[in-house]
C-alpha cells in the first residue's frame, strides 16, 4: 500500500505517509501547525479521521513514524513489543479498536493484559478518533498501581505531588509550603521540589531537608528534587538520602539527547536508586515529566506531531516501572497549545495513552499567562481528570508557582475534586492524616486555630 | 463598593490558618483559610486580580514613543525595529517570527553602516511590555556608566517590537557586535507582571544556540534589583572579553542567588537539633 486516501463526494483527500496521515488526523493545536504539519483545513481532518479510521494496527508495526535505524526509542518500541498481548487486537483496524475499548466486555484486567502489545502510535492513532468522554471512559478503565512508602493509583484514589518550590530556595519558605501543604491534605504522590539552583550540593542539602522533615513527622511518603538524572546520580554517590530520581523525557532519542540523556543513563539512574532499599511498600524508583511538544522545541519531532511523540515518551517511561509519570500539558507555551481547549483536549491524550500503555499517568494541570486559559480551564480540566481516574495532580498554595512562574492546581482543587467525585487520598497517606487528626473519617479536612500538635510545636520555632 | 467588601471574610463559614503569618518568608500563597475545603472569596478575587494584571501585560502594546524619548535621551543613536510577527496573536503562535527582523528593519539597520562596535543594545518588549515600560530605563542608568568607564563603543541602540531573545542576533550580526545585550520583557509571572530580563551573548549573530548566552532574569523591585543585576551583566561582559564566550562555558546559564545555606537556617519543621 502506498499512500491513504478517503473520499469525500467527487474529492479524494490522499495522505502519503502514516505519519501525515496521523498529523492531519490530529485534532488542531496550535503546535503541530508550527511546525507546518497540521492539516490545512477541517474537512482535510476530518478526511484523515476517516482514512485512519480504515488503518490496520498492525500497519504500526510495519511502517515506522520514526525510523528504527536512527532511534533508539523506534527500537525499544520495536523490540519490546509483545506479539502474544497483541494477538488479541491484531485483526482490528484503529476504528474496531476503537469500539473494543469503549465495549463493556473490555474491563480492567483485560486492558492490562493488552498494553504490551500496544505501541504508542497504535494508542495515539485511536486517540485522535475519540471525543474527550471516549478519553475519560476508557481511562477510567485502566488501574496503574505503584508503590513505595505508599500506594498509589489504586480505584477511587487522587494523589497529589506537594510542590514547595521556592525562588531562591529559601528553607523557611521551603518549609512553609510543606506545612500549608500537609494541612491539606496534600502530598502523597511525593514532596518534590523543583530547586532553583542545580548544583549537586544543593540537591544534597534539599534532600536532606525533606528526608529529615518526612522522617520526622512519620509521613508514609516519598520526596524528590527534580534535577538531571546526573546530577541525581551523582547526590546518591553522596550518600544522599534520594527515594525518587527525577528526569524529563521525550518521545524521539533526538529529543532525549537535549534533555542530555539516553536510555542508557536512565537505567543506571534507576540501579542507583534501587540500590538503596528505601521504598517500604514497593520499589518503583522513577519519576518522569513529559508535554506535547517537547520534541519539536528540540528541532527533533521528524515532522511526527506533538501528541504522537508524547505518546512515545510514554514507551520511554514504562522500559522503567516509574512511580509517577505526569505531562506537564500547559506549561510550555500558547505556541504548542493555544488556549484552554487544546491544553484540556491534550491533557485527556496524555492520560489515556500513558494509561492505556501501562504507566501510572497523572498530570500537571496548567497554563502559562501568556496561553488564552484560565482558572475555569483548570477547574474543568481537573474535573475531567478526575472522573478519568488520574493517578495525581500537583498540589500548590493558591495556584501560583512563585519559581517557575505558571499556574498549577492548588491544595485546594484538590479537596474540590475529593469532595465532588468522592476520591482518597492514597491509603497509607490518609491513615496518616486521620492519625494527625488533619482530616476526618469522611477525608474532609479539620484542621481550624488549634493546629495538630507537632505543627503547633514546629509553628513556635518559626 | 458595599458596606462588605469582598477583601474581607468576615462571616464564621470561613476558617483562617495560624499559619498565615509565615507569610512574611515566601511569596507563596500560603494560609490562604478555606471555606469548606474551598478558596475564601477574598484569596480566590486575589488571584483573579492578579491574573488580570498578568494577561493585560502580555498584551499591553509597547509605547514606542515613551521609549524611543527615553532612549533618545541617553544614546547617540536609537533605531526602532520592527520583528517579522505582525501582531500579538501571531507572535504568540510563531516564536519563530520573533526572533527575525522584518525586511524593513533589516534594511534600516544596514542603512545606518555601522562596521562594528564593542556591545549591541536591544531593548524588546518580549511578553511583557510592562516590564520595558517600568524597568528598562531604570536599568540602562544603573548600566551606562560602567560602559563608558571601560570605554566600550556601543552601537545604535535598538527598540524592538514583537521581539524573542534571540533577536538580538540578527541585530548583533549587523551591527558588527563583539557583545550583544538584550533587555526583554519575561513572561509575566502571577505575581510579577513587571519582571525584566537581560541575556547577554558574546559575538552575537544569527544561529546562536541558547546555551551561548546568559541571562540575568526577574529584575523587578520585588525582585532582582537594579543596582545587582547592572553589577552581573559588566561582570559577565568582563569575563566575556577576557574569555571571549558566553553561556554554560562562561558560567552556569542562569544566574541566581540561592538562599539554602546548609537547609538548616530556617528551616522551622525540624527541632534545631534534628536538622542535618
Amino acid at each position: 500500500m502506498s499512500g491513504y486516501y478517503h473520499d469525500v463526494g467527487s474529492r479524494r483527500y490522499r495522505f502519503e505517509s502514516l505519519k501525515t496521515l496521523m498529523a492531519c488526523a490530529t485534532p488542531e493545536r496550535s503546535g503541530d501547525q508550527l511546525a507546518g504539519i497540521a492539516a490545512p483545513d477541517s474537512e482535510t481532518r476530518a478526511a484523515a479521521q476517516l482514512a485512519l479510521a480504515e488503518v490496520p494496527l498492525t500497519r504500526f508495526l510495519e511502517e515506522m513514524l520514526v525510523p528504527y535505524e536512527d532511534d533508539e526509542v523506534t527500537r525499544l518500541i520495536v523490540d519490546s513489543h509483545d506479539q502474544a498481548a497483541f494477538a488479541r487486537v491484531g485483526h482490528m483496524s484503529v476504528g474496531e479498536f476503537r469500539n473494543y475499548l469503549l465495549s463493556h466486555e473490555v474491563d480492567s484486567n483485560a486492558l492490562a493484559a493488552l498494553s504490551a502489545g500496544l505501541t504508542p502510535e497504535m494508542v495515539a492513532a485511536v486517540a485522535k478518533l475519540m471525543r474527550l468522554q471516549d478519553l475519560v471512559l476508557v481511562a477510567r478503565k485502566c488501574r496503574v498501581v505503584t508503590a513505595f512508602r505508599n500506594t498509589i493509583g489504586l480505584e477511587g484514589r487522587l494523589s497529589t505531588r506537594l510542590q514547595p518550590n521556592h525562588p531562591t530556595d529559601h528553607p523557611t519558605g521551603i518549609a512553609a509550603s510543606i506545612l500549608d501543604g500537609l494541612l491539606y491534605g496534600n502530598g502523597d504522590a511525593v514532596i518534590g521540589i523543583n530547586p532553583a539552583t542545580d548544583s549537586t550540593g544543593a540537591v544534597v542539602t534539599l534532600l536532606k531537608m525533606l528526608d529529615d522533615i518526612i522522617s520526622h513527622y512519620g509521613i508514609p511518603t516519598q520526596s524528590c528534587v527534580l534535577t538531571h538524572v546526573t546530577t541525581a546520580i551523582e547526590a546518591i554517590n553522596r550518600g544522599a538520602p534520594t527515594d525518587l530520581v527525577f528526569q524529563s523525557i521525550a518521545g524521539t532519542q533526538a529529543a532525549n539527547q537535549g534533555f542530555g540523556i539516553d536510555l542508557a543513563v536512565l537505567r543506571e539512574g534507576r540501579e542507583a536508586a534501587l540500590s538503596l532499599k528505601r521504598g517500604t511498600v514497593g520499589n518503583n524508583v522513577m519519576y518522569f515529566e513529559t508535554g506535547q511538544g517537547s520534541a519539536l522545541s528540540a528541532n527533533a519531532h521528524h515532522d511526527v506531531d506533538q501528541q504522537t511523540l508524547e505518546a512515545r515518551a510514554y514507551a520511554v517511561a514504562r522500559e522503567f516501572s516509574p512511580l509517577l509519570v505526569n505531562t506537564v500539558v500547559g506549561f510550555i507555551g500558547p505556541e504548542y497549545l493555544f488556549n484552554g481547549k487544546q491544553i484540556t483536549r491534550a491533557g485527556l491524550e496524555d492520560h489515556f495513552c500513558g494509561k492505556l500503555l501501562g504507566v501510572p499517568m497523572g498530570c500537571d494541570v496548567c497554563y502559562t499567562n501568556h496561553a488564552e486559559a484560565d482558572q475555569d480551564d483548570m477547574d474543568a480540566l481537573l474535573t475531567l481528570l478526575g472522573a478519568a481516574g488520574c493517578n495525581y495532580v500537583m498540589g500548590i498554595p493558591g495556584s501560583d508557582d512563585i519559581m517557575l512562574n505558571y499556574q498549577t492546581t492548588s491544595f485546594h482543587d484538590a479537596l474540590y475534586v475529593r469532595e465532588v467525585l468522592g476520591l482518597r487520598a492514597a491509603p497509607e497517606f490518609e491513615a496518616w492524616l486521620e492519625r494527625m487528626a488533619i482530616t476526618n473519617r469522611q477525608g474532609r479536612i479539620i484542621v481550624d486555630q488549634h493546629l495538630p500538635a507537632p505543627f503547633a510545636h514546629a509553628l513556635t520555632r518559626a | 463598593m458595599t458596606d462588605h467588601p469582598a477583601g474581607k471574610d468576615a462571616s464564621d463559614t470561613v476558617t483562617d490558618n495560624p499559619w498565615r503569618q509565615l507569610s512574611e518568608h515566601t511569596d507563596a500563597r500560603i494560609g490562604l483559610g478555606r471555606a469548606g475545603g474551598s478558596l475564601p472569596t477574598a484569596p480566590h478575587l486575589a488571584f483573579q486580580l492578579a491574573h488580570a494584571q498578568a494577561r493585560d501585560a502580555v498584551h499591553l502594546p509597547l509605547d514606542t514613543e515613551q521609549m524611543m524619548d527615553a532612549l533618545n535621551a541617553r544614546f547617540d543613536q536609537v533605531v526602532r525595529l520592527h520583528s517579522r510577527a505582525g501582531d500579538r496573536g501571531e507572535y504568540l503562535r510563531r516564536p519563530d517570527l520573533g526572533r527575525q527582523l522584518d525586511e524593513k528593519s533589516l534594511e534600516q539597520l544596514s542603512a545606518m553602516n555601522v562596521e562594528q562596535c564593542d556591545l549591541s543594545i536591544a531593548v524588546v518588549d518580549g511578553l511583557s511590555a510592562r516590564a520595558i515600560h517600568e524597568h528598562a530605563a531604570t536599568l540602562l542608568d544603573h548600566l551606562i556608566p560602567g560602559v563608558e568607564s571601560r570605554g566600550w563603543s556601543v552601537g545604535p541602540v535598538a527598540l524592538v517590537e514583537q521581539g524573542r531573545v534571540a533577536i538580538g542576533d540578527p541585530i548583533g550580526e549587523v551591527l558588527g557586535a563583539h557583545m550583544g545585550l538584550v533587555l526583554i520583557g519575561e513572561r509575566p509571572g502571577l505575581s510579577s507582571p513587571d519582571s525584566l530580563g537581560v541575556y547577554f551573548t558574546w559575538q552575537p549573530q544569527n544561529g546562536r544556540r541558547d546555551s551561548e548566552r546568559n541571562c540575568i532574569s526577574n529584575i523587578r523591585p520585588r525582585g532582582q534589583s537594579f543596582e545587582s543585576a547592572a553589577k552581573l551583566i559588566l561582570y559577565l561582559l568582563d569575563e566575556a572579553s577576557r574569555r571571549e564566550v558566553s553561556g554554560v562555558e562562561l558560567k552556569d546559564d542562569s544566574v541566581v542567588d540561592s538562599e539554602l545555606g546548609d537547609g538548616s537556617q530556617g528551616n522551622f519543621l525540624l527541632p534545631r537539633n534534628q536538622r542535618s
